[in-house]
């Protein structure tokens, strides 16, 4: 279907594509073999500029928004959904940076993140702080000019390869909730280290660890905002990053969307292409309108994120609940389609099947999207009454 | 440093076919791409400027006037300026008088390296980049696959041959033709995209050089076209089947048969 897009942002889903096609798709069965990072890959993006694309110009980026993000992460995450994933924690780990940091900490970070030379993970979750961010444990004391650190996150995408962390630390306990805040932590910092990388079922290719702080000590220009506002920088970041984890779903959806109608056409039975078949084609039919209805959701939301709107949260959490549902369901029943060719390894649908999973649990599950969506759709009432 | 990249706009082969009763390229709705090799040529001169850390990179082509995507193409890569040979004098050139008219914009442009690809997907005859360099008279290292360094005036790169490579080493200014395994090009940039869009290409005609009208075009070119066909296959040959083991005793019978053996 035709959403309208500009010029600049054709030129940005081509170049996306490109990429995708050229350099992602001939390494991707390896690199979720072997789970290695893909560095190569990571340079060329850098290379094209797409680092920077949300980024302001001001700061070495394209000053672009939430929509041409998502139209990059989407034809990433059509070819792998473990690179789109390296790629997306990135800007995960930048919004709280661009929304919240001083101009002097936009100067010092944003342009190596622009550029690619620098790669950025953000720290939430931990042990015992899943769905429930109130349950972090990792403190931040303030001695003299620095922060000291101590705690560990786990799960943390990007850990290990990123320069530039964003993290979330209680700073007053007494507080509760507004006793949180967010710091910047370069690698590299005494007392700062990485856990062992995770062995994942899917999005292999991205890099997990821990992220370990042992009297970790920052300077105290650190901080990102206020203290006490750590959680309003990881909602407002997440609020803005949701779509981006809805595009993932777009586009790993397609991705298996178009391997199924390419398997139906070949793949011959009772004398006649499986796709001649009703059972085959509705289900194919049914795939293609729901990729599209996540799509047309994911781009409304962008646009909406990109108006400047003020409170976007249960937007956010509609257009990453509905498509990554979606990309569960597409790439179950791609492999479906594919029979027992889409259970071997040879085809990229098992594949992608085993990644689309990791989108309806992380950045939020979708049990906590519904939550979120319930909550506002409280208050609205409440307001409206 | 000045560096000059020659490039040409083709087929893209991989979806070209053949007309069957006239025996020429179907070329109709058949995208055009930039010549593979001079994809490596444009890519060497980037990493020469980069290396440098200054001067600048000029893509020139000579052909029709929407032989200029081709340099839109490059300045997305990130060279500095596309220029565009564009005549209906040029029409009907050959590999001389292409040679001869490219050398006549390079010496109006300047340069101290001029790098082509080894030669054109659809021509394949290798020849314009060491035409250029005779029409200018200065050396050329054609078929390179690495530079090994560039200083001082001077540039020591190596030679593909078929049993292994030379080590040459040349003074500037100098002619380069390139082969695949010298670079992995680039993507385009988004910026350099952008800045491909609104980006002014140079356009050269046979009166902006001083070139000997008699030398350009059809009439430059020596070269005559009579005829293309595709060479007639011959009839007369055999299949051999079965294993690797039975085909080499039949292959035996049959050259013994034949008097080879
Ligand atoms: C591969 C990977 C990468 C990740 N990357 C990052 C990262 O970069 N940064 C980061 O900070 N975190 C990251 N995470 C963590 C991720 O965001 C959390 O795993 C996620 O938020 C869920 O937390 P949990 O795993 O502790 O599950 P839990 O919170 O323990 O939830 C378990 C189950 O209970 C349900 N549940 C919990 N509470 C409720 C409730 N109130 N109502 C209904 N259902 C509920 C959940 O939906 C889920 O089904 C990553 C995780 C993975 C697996």
């Amino acid at each position: 279907m035709d959403y309208f897009l500009n010029e600049e942002q054709l030129m940005i889903r081509d170049l996306a594509r490109q990429i995708a096609e050229e350099k992602i798709v001939p390494v991707r069965a390896e690199l979720d073999e072997t789970g290695e990072f893909a560095w190569d890959v990571m340079k060329t993006l850098a290379q094209s500029d797409l680092f920077g694309l949300f980024i302001p110009e001001e700061y070495g980026g394209l000053g672009k928004g939430c929509l041409e993000l998502s139209i990059a992460v989407e034809e990433l995450s059509r070819a792998c959904l473990g690179i789109s994933t390296s790629f997306a924690a990135n800007a995960l780990g930048t919004y709280p940076i661009l929304l919240f940091g001083t101009d002097e900490q936009k100067k010092k970070f944003l342009p190596d993140i622009a550029s690619g030379k620098k790669l950025v993970a953000f720290g939430l979750t931990e042990a015992n702080a899943g769905s429930d961010a109130g349950g972090t444990q990792t403190t931040a004391k303030l001695d003299g000019s620095e922060y000291v650190i101590n705690g560990t996150k786990q799960w943390i995408t990007n850990g290990g390869v990123a320069d530039i962390y964003t993290i979330i630390a209680i700073t007053d306990r007494s507080k509760g909730p507004r006793g949180a805040s967010a710091f910047v932590v370069e690698k590299g910092t005494p007392g700062f280290s990485f856990g062992k990388k995770e062995n994942k079922m899917g999005i292999r290719a991205s890099a997990t660890t821990e992220l370990v702080f042992d009297n970790c000590r920052i300077p105290k220009e650190n901080i990102i905002g206020k203290e006490g506002m750590g959680f309003v920088v990881a909602m407002k970041t997440l609020d803005n990053s949701r779509t981006g984890v809805g595009s993932q779903g777009v586009g790993v959806a397609q991705g298996a969307f178009e391997e199924a109608v390419k398997f139906a056409r070949q793949r011959v039975q009772f004398g006649h292409p499986i796709i001649t078949f009703q059972a085959i084609q509705h289900m194919l039919a049914d795939m293609g309108t729901s990729i599209e209805a996540a799509r047309a959701l994911v781009y409304a939301v962008a646009r909406f994120i990109d108006s400047g709107a003020k409170d976007v949260s249960k937007e956010s959490a509609m257009s990453k609940l509905f498509a990554t549902d979606v990309a569960m369901k597409v790439t179950t029943d791609a492999v479906q389609i594919l029979g027992g060719s889409g259970y071997m390894k040879e085809y990229p649908v098992e594949k992608m099947m085993r990644d689309a999973k990791i989108l309806q649990i992380y950045e939020g599950t979708n049990q906590i999207q519904r939550n979120v969506i319930g909550q506002a759709l409280i208050k609205e009432a409440a307001r409206n009454k | 440093m000045k560096i000059v990249v020659c490039i040409k706009q083709v087929p893209d082969t991989a979806e070209v076919r053949i007309n069957p009763e006239t025996n020429t390229l179907v070329r109709d709705g058949v995208a055009s791409i930039i010549n593979p090799y001079d994809m490596h040529a444009l890519e060497a001169g980037l990493q020469m400027r980069e290396a440098a850390g200054a001067g600048t990179v000029t893509a020139l082509t000579m052909g029709p006037p929407q032989a200029e995507n081709a340099l839109r193409e490059a300045v997305s890569m990130g060279i500095d300026e596309g220029v565009l040979l564009t005549d209906r004098a040029f029409a009907g050139s050959d590999t001389w008088a292409t040679a001869y008219t490219l050398a006549k914009a390079i010496e109006h442009i300047g340069a101290d390296i001029i790098i082509c690809g080894k030669q054109a997907i659809d021509g394949d005859t290798a020849q314009v980049g060491p035409e250029i360099a005779e029409f200018l008279q200065i050396p050329h290292v054609a078929y390179v696959r690495k530079i090994d360094s560039l200083k001082d005036g001077s540039i020591i790169v190596q030679r593909l041959m078929d049993d292994g490579y030379d080590i040459v080493e040349s003074s500037l200014p100098v002619l380069l033709t390139v082969v695949r395994e010298l670079n992995v090009p680039r993507m385009p940039s988004l910026k350099g995209k952008m800045a491909a869009k609104k980006a002014v290409i140079r356009q050269m005609k046979a009166s902006d050089l001083k070139a000997d009208v008699n030398s350009l075009g059809l009439q430059g070119s020596p070269t005559q076209v009579r005829n293309i066909f595709a060479p007639e296959a011959k009839k007369d040959r055999k299949m051999l089947e079965g294993s690797s083991e039975e085909k080499v005793d039949q292959l035996l019978k049959e050259l013994a048969g034949l008097k080879c053996l």
